[in-house]
Order: structure tokens, then sequence, then C-alpha cells
């Protein structure tokens, strides 16, 4: 009896495992980090932003996405770096975020976008306490790829749209009080 | 049952119907009721007792039987109208609609209606009282082969139908029993009375003993109406002779109905399905009738002479009654009538007009793409053709959006009953005065003011209105006035709720606000901000318990809600004088006319109806102010803000800039920009989440070029400059300057 079931057990575990298992890697300064391919709805060339003010420094804009107006996260600001210059190979890629119960679409600006790799779960060791030079809930895991570490981004966890947008107007409360 | 279209429509028309009998009740109550008022509110009774006769909603029917009953008596004068009468009516007509919303959705009757019922029904037989007399029976000339003289009780609507019925030959053969239908007749109605005829029954050696010979002749008690007594037959209708009579009274009320139908229908046929006089099923006979007539007889016709006309057949037929055919046709001729310069109309989905409207939005994003190229191309012909484009396009765009557009007159109407029900609670005498209901505006917006408005209605009817006495002994008229006012201003749309009451206690508001800690110590506020605070949230629920006047429960949840609207609220009052809330809200959600202005690099929108003006801003002005001051406006002061001081934006202004004078709620600012780039048909995209807290812009809109724009929030950029003003550079002003990011570092 449990020799039958075991082959049927990790048949499963693969097959729900095989979608989690692929992810986007890319390239912001001279790390590498990884999301969840289910995340991604596509990868555009950089251009086209449309600056919007009074904004946190991370929130780098808005595009026309076929119709529809975008936000646009740099990710290097947002780990509290350097705004990312724009350079020959940035991209914008378009993730899957969620506020309020609702998926909203939101760019992520990084220096190059890498490849769609496998990372089996064997290999995902837990996020280090500290080192990664990154908010620790930032990270989902430390991803061993030909011997090297990526890291594993949390993406919901990045792109908390209610944390962002409190970033932005800390101060109209006051406004409001006085009138 | 299911959502049958022709159900959603008997529901659109019998609310509708139900708000003119309301209407007409509360005029008749006002004593500024006519004659025609209850006319009015029995033509909706039997309209709705006839539509919902058609869909077999025989629960309705039955009570609005009884209705309509007592409206009869009314309508003779040989009862009196009094108010608790009216009230009584009133009730009926909220039970009636909650009749039909149950039928509607197909819900069995709810023990609540039920008990709504017995008692509405025991009211009403107490007005009909036992002297109550059958209706009379205007010009029913077909002498129905009825039990003469026979009592018809007036407080049941069961009536005597007379069925004659002959079954075909192939009725037995065809595997139907004659019997079966009989007896389920039986559950339709109390069979009084049957004769079985047997004429057609040949001689013994000539009969087929497989055939069926034998006929009826039925006298039938029922509340159903005809089409539900004809379903019973639906099985051998085509094999057999079927005559259903209607009772004598149904005649008159036929003829009624059809006098009252709504003037929509063009044909006999229709005429007498829609009234309940003539089901489909016996119409599309005849009419299959007179298109054999007319065919075996092309003669007649190649002569000009016309096939029979449909009335004649009908009533040859015996399938209604000569004097129901000709209020049919008296009808038929007044539609002709009338038709030519009525207004018609057609129900839409909503959604159906969302989608149109949401693909002339990109339509015109796509045009203005197209004029874009054109002028870039420097191609005089292509241009001259987007052009033209541009403008078809802009009339496309106005009359989507004018698809949309309601006049709020119903909403308003709504409050008679509001303000009389809650006037009577409260023991006050409150009258409601309502002005500009033509006022149009988008149906989105009337479906989401209604509840914060019903807010400010209670509030000024509970709260703001003070108590019979209070008024006498002010020197006020013991009627109070609560006035319902709508119009356009610039663009928007206003509406007020004032009422004469008390009005806001500045003082009361004040300590309170202190105590709160809302407001510092010394801080001394305008009559303006004192009224604001009332929308702080929960700034006055907390003292309910005090005798501050209340006014303020839930205010914070009206402004959010008008806030979403994007449109503002505003209150105004004078101590004992009165208190006025000003709502103002735009006219559309979608689409609106801009105008492009732009900023180094940067382009913003701002709506066209806020546009004023465009002037210079002078060199000298340019060097005497660099984030925000004043300019000399033909003898007027205009303060204005520097856009790019605002937005904290990097570079230089050109060799020249421009102010651009708008307009919001009577005030007027000027913003200073680089570049003025003419009108531009703006598709509005909401913020989203991530700039749901930024302040200064409405919303995103896409540029012909593809670019992404932002929308200024003028009325937002005003109030910055209106509470700038109130401080006159206090520590407020500094919260302002910096929320705003109007920093020092601009200079």
């Amino acid at each position: 009896m449990e020799t039958v079931m075991q082959p049927e057990r990790t048949a499963e575990a693969e097959l729900v495992g095989e979608e989690q298992q692929q992810y986007l890697t890319f390239h912001l300064g001279k790390e590498t980090f990884a999301i969840g391919i289910l995340g991604v709805k596509e990868i555009i060339e950089y251009g086209a932003l449309t600056a919007v003010p009074m904004m946190p420094e991370c929130v780098r804009g808005v595009i026309n996405l076929r119709g529809r107006v975008v936000p646009v996260v740099d990710l290097s600001a947002r780990f509290g770096r350097a705004l990312t210059e724009p350079g020959r190979r940035t991209c914008i890629v378009i993730v899957e975020a969620q506020a309020a119960g609702e998926h909203r679409d939101i760019g992520i600006v990084v220096d190059a976008v890498n490849q769609v790799i496998e990372i089996p779960p064997a290999d995902i060791e837990p996020a280090p306490s500290f080192g990664a030079n990154l908010q620790g809930d930032f990270i989902q895991g430390m991803g061993k790829v030909e011997g090297r570490f990526v890291i594993m981004l949390n993406i919901a966890r990045v792109l908390s749209i209610d944390e962002m947008a409190q970033l932005g107007q800390p101060v109209d409360a006051t406004v409001a009080a006085g009138a | 049952m299911d959502l049958d279209p022709a159900v959603q429509t008997f529901a659109a028309e019998s609310r509708e119907l139900l708000g003119n009998m309301e209407e007409a009740l509360l005029r008749l109550e006002a004593d500024s009721g006519e004659k025609d008022d209850i006319n009015a509110v029995f033509r909706a009774a039997h309209t709705i007792k006839g539509s919902a006769g058609l869909f077999g909603f025989d629960g309705i029917v039955s009570f609005t039987h009884k209705v309509e009953h007592l409206l009869d008596r009314l309508r003779d004068g040989a009862m009196g109208l009094d108010a608790d009468c009216v009230a009584l009516l009133l009730a009926c007509c909220d039970h009636i609609g909650a009749l039909i919303e149950d039928a509607v959705s197909g819900r069995p009757l709810s023990a609540e209606l039920a008990a709504t019922w017995r008692v509405l029904h025991e009211k009403l037989e107490g007005y009909l009282g036992p002297s109550a007399k059958p209706q009379p029976q205007a010009g029913a000339s077909e002498a129905a082969p009825l039990p003469a003289g026979q009592p018809q009780e007036p407080n049941s609507a069961a009536a005597d139908w007379h069925i004659s019925l002959r079954f075909g030959r192939e009725v037995l053969r065809n595997g139907m029993d004659p019997l079966a239908f009989l007896r389920y007749l039986a559950t339709v109605g109390d069979i009084v009375h049957l004769t079985t005829i047997t004429d057609a029954l040949p001689h013994a050696e000539e009969m087929d003993p497989e055939a069926c010979y034998l006929g009826f002749e039925i006298s039938l008690k029922s509340q159903a109406d005809k089409a539900a007594i004809e379903s019973v037959f639906e099985f051998v209708r085509e094999d057999c002779a079927i005559r259903i009579l209607p009772p004598r009274s149904k005649l008159s009320e036929y003829i009624a109905l059809i006098e009252e139908l709504p003037e929509n229908t063009m044909r006999l046929g229709d005429i007498l399905v829609k009234s309940g006089a003539l089901t489909q099923a016996e119409l599309d006979r005849s009419l299959r009738q007179q298109t054999a007539e007319a065919a075996q007889a092309p003669a007649s016709v190649a002569d000009g002479a016309p096939p029979r006309p449909l009335g004649e057949i009908l009533v040859q037929e015996g399938r209604v009654a000569q004097s129901v055919v000709h209020a049919a046709l008296d009808k038929q001729q007044q539609v002709r009538e009338h038709k030519a310069q009525e207004n018609r109309f057609i129900r839409v989905e909503a959604d159906k007009l969302d989608q149109l409207i949401n693909l002339v939005g990109e339509l015109v994003i796509a045009g203005a793409g197209t004029h874009l190229l054109a002028q870039r191309a420097g191609l005089g012909d292509v241009l001259e053709s987007a052009s033209t484009l541009s403008r078809l396009l802009e009339e496309v765009r106005n009359n989507a959006l004018g698809l949309r557009m309601v006049q709020i007159g119903a909403t308003f109407q709504k409050f008679q009953r509001v303000v009389r029900d809650v006037s009577r609670d409260l023991g006050k005498d409150i009258e409601l005065v309502i002005t500009g209901g033509d006022t149009e505006l988008d149906k989105s917006v009337v479906e989401q003011i209604g509840d914060p408005l019903m807010h400010l209605v209670r509030n000024a009817m509970d709260h703001g209105i003070e108590p019979h006495d209070v008024r006498l002994a002010a020197g006020k008229p013991a009627r109070a006035r609560l006035m319902l006012h709508a119009y356009h201003d610039s663009g928007s749309i206003v509406i007020e709720v004032s009422d004469d009451g008390g009005g806001l206690k500045r003082d009361k508001i004040l300590k309170k606000a202190r105590e709160r800690g809302l407001v510092g110590e010394g801080q001394s506020l305008t009559d303006a901000e004192v009224h604001r605070l009332i929308f702080e949230p929960g700034f006055s629920t907390a003292d309910q318990v005090s005798n501050l006047s209340g006014r303020g429960v839930g205010m914070d949840v009206v402004k959010r809600n008008i806030e979403a609207l994007r449109g503002t609220v505003e209150l105004t009052s004078r101590e004992s004088v009165g208190t006025t809330v000003r709502i103002r809200l735009p006219l559309t959600l979608a689409i609106i006319d801009g105008f492009l202005v732009g900023v180094g690099p940067a382009r913003y929108v701002i709506p066209l109806e806020m546009v004023l003006e465009c002037v210079e801003l002078s060199p000298a002005e340019r060097q005497a102010c660099m984030g925000e001051g004043y300019v000399n406006l033909r003898g007027q002061v205009l303060p204005y803000l520097r856009v790019r001081a605002l937005f904290d934006l990097q570079g230089q202004a050109g060799s020249r800039e421009s102010i651009v004078v708008v307009q919001y709620g009577g005030r007027k600012i000027g913003l200073v920009v680089d570049t003025l780039h003419g009108e531009f048909q703006t598709v509005i995209k909401p913020l989203g989440p991530l700039f749901r807290r930024l302040r200064g812009f409405s919303g995103f809109t896409i540029l012909g070029t593809g670019e992404v724009a932002l929308i200024l929030d003028v009325p937002g950029l005003i109030q910055t400059v209106a509470t700038k003003d109130a401080h006159g550079g206090s520590s407020a002003a500094h919260a302002v300057a910096a929320s705003a990011g109007v920093g020092s570092d601009a200079a």
C-alpha cells in the first residue's frame, strides 16, 4: 500500500511545485534578484514615463500601457538605494500587486532582465537575518543558482500599495484638520 | 420565476406608476390636489392591476383591486378624502410596491407582507363598509350568458367567467382526456355550473368511437385573468374551439383599462392584449384568419377594399365583446393623434451605455492622436480631415454623455414622502419646496447622491428646524420650509438643501472643538471654518446628549460620499435664520473638456469649465515674486500659484509665463504655467490606490501622443489658497506650504 502511494504523492507535489519553481531573474546594480513568474505580466522597454509630483522617490511616475495608466516603481529606490540610472538595458517589468483585495498592475524599473529559471524548493535557503542590505521582510528566500545566491523577493510586500501610498503625503492631514 | 425581460419591464413600469401615485396622493393631501389627481391615482392602480394580471401575479391583482375599489368610490365622490384615507392609500402604495418586488424576484409571500396585507385589508374593508356596491357596469353591451342578477361580492376579486368549449374530433386520438382539462380548470377557480353539449353527436352507426364529439358550457368563478384560464387548455388549443367570455364587471374594467393604457401602442390587437381582454394566442389566431381571408379574396384587395378589420373578426369570433373593441379602437385613434408629438423612450441597460461611453473615450484619445500626427506631418488636407473628425467626435461624445443625463426631479420628489413622514413623527409642520427639478446630471451621480441627500434632509428636519413653539416664540411662521434646489454653475451642478430653522450655534461648536482638541485655545476661526468642523468625523455624534443642535451626525460620511463623486460640500448658516448645505458635483464622471498647459516638459490638464481666461504674467511681476503672489487683474486682486513651485518641478521657466485664471465655487485664482496648448478632450482615468493621497490632482488622462498627463484638481488648489488667506501666513499656511510642496528652494 505504502509503496503505491509514494510515487503518486511526489507526482502531485511536482505538479504544484512546477508552477512555483519558475522565477524571473533580473539585475539591480550588481545583485541578482528573482520573482515568481506567475506575478509577471509582461516586460517592456523603459521610456515615456510621466513623473507624478509629490510622490515618494521610489514612485518614478506613470506610463500608458495600452490605454491604462500604470504606476512605475523604482525598485532600487524602494530598497533605499540610489535611483536607477536608465541605461540601454533598463526595463519595466509589469507585475500584479494587490491593494485592498483588488489586483493592480505596477511596473518595476530594473537594470536588466536576465532569464527565467527553475529553482527547486530544495535549493531555497531561508533569508539571512542580516547582511543582505535589504529590509528583512522583502526577502522570501535565497535561491542557489549555479553556485551563487539570488535574492528571491516577496513581491507582495515590496510593492505594498498601502505602504507606498502612506509614504506619499504625510502632511495633508494638517490641512484638513486646520480647515 | 426567471428574469423574464417582460417581467422586468412590468416591474419598472409599476415602480414608475407607484411613484406617480405617491406624488398625486401627496398633492391631494396638501389640498392642492385636483380631481385629476385622484383620477391619476386610480389610473395608476388600474394599470398595475391589469399588467400584474397579464403575468399571473394574482396576489397583486386582488390587493390592487381592493385599493381600486376604494379609489373608485372616492372618484365618484361617494366618499370624502381625509388625511387618514391618504395615509392608508400611501401605505397601500408601499404594500403594492413590496408585493411587486416579491413577485418579480419570485419569492413567496413573506409572513411580514402577509401581516401588512391583513392589516391593510381590514382598514380598506373599514372604509368600504358593508354598503359597498358593485362597480357600475359601464357599457357592457355584450350579454354574456351569466347567471343574471347573481349578486357580485364587491369584496372578492373572484368573478364569473363563461367558458364555451368544443373539443376537436382528434382530441381523444391525440391522447388527451377532456375530463382532465375540466379537473385542471377546477384548480383555477370554482366551476359553478357545467352543461355538456352533445349536439354534435351523430347517429350511432355514423359515430366514430375514437372521436370526441363533446362540448361544454362552463361558468367559472375565478380570480384568475383570461390568460391564466386559457392556459389551462394550452395543449388542446389547436384542436378545440374555445371562447372565454369575461364577467360583466371585467368588461367595464377592460374598457377602463384600454382608455388608460400608456399611449405607446398602435395596433388594435396589442391594445386588447395589453388590457388583458385578449390573450396573445387568440390574437395570433385571429390575425392568421385575417390574413387567410385576405388571401382568399384577392379580388377585393385588388379593388382597394381593405381586408376585414381585425376588430370585426374578433367580435364575430366571440373572443372579445363589441364594447371592448370600440374602446380599443378609440384608444388606437388617440394613439395615432398623440404619436406625432410624443417623446418616445427606449429602455436601455445602463451597462450598454457605460460600454458605449468607454468606447467613445478611447475614440477621443485615438482621434487626438490622429490630429497630432497630421499636424506633425504638415499635410494640409489630412489635417483638415482630421479636424472634421475631431469636430464630429466631439458631437458624438456630447451626445453619448447626454444619454446618461437624467433630471434630478425624480430624486427630489422622493423626499416629499420622507418629509411628510418624518415631520409627522417629529410633530413638526414642514413644507418641502422643490425648485430646479429639471436640472440634468449624470445618472451614476444621481444614483449616488440619494443617500447623502437623505441624510441632509433628515438632519435639517430633525436638528435644523425648531419645534413648533420655539418657532412661534422666535416670530417665525409655524410652518417650516425645507428647500431642495438644483442649478448649473460653471460646469458643475449645485444642489442646495436649506431650511429656515435655528441655524448652527457657532459658540457651541467652537467650544466642543476646543474640548476635543481640534482647535487650539488661542486660534480664531472664520465662520466658514467653524462650519467646516461639522464635517469632522464623529464631531457631533458625541454631543447628542447635550443640547447642541446635534447636526453633523454622520456629516463626515456625507462629505466622503460627495468627495468620492469628485464633488465638494459646504455649509453656510446664520443663527436663528437657517442653514444651507451646498453640494457641488461634476456634470459627468467620464469625459470632460480640458485645457492643456505645460510646465517645462510636463503637461497638465485643467477642466475647461473652470478656466475663465488666460493672461500673460508681466516681466515685472515675474521678478517680484517666485512662489505665489497677487496680480492686479483689471482692478481686482487675483492671488496666483506657480505650478512649477507648487509641485516642486525642476527646470527654469522659459521667456514667458502665463496666468490661467480659474474659478470654482465663486472663488478665482491664477495658476502660473509656462505654455498654453489649448483645448483638449480629456478622458478621465482615476488616480488609483497608489496615488489616492495625492493632493492637487484629480486624475490622469492620456494625450494624443500616448503620454500620460495629470489633471489638476482646481477645487483643491483653490481651497489651499483660501486656507492661506484666512490664516494670513500663520502656522496653517506653513503646513499648507509644506503639503503642497512649496519650498523656499524654489526661490
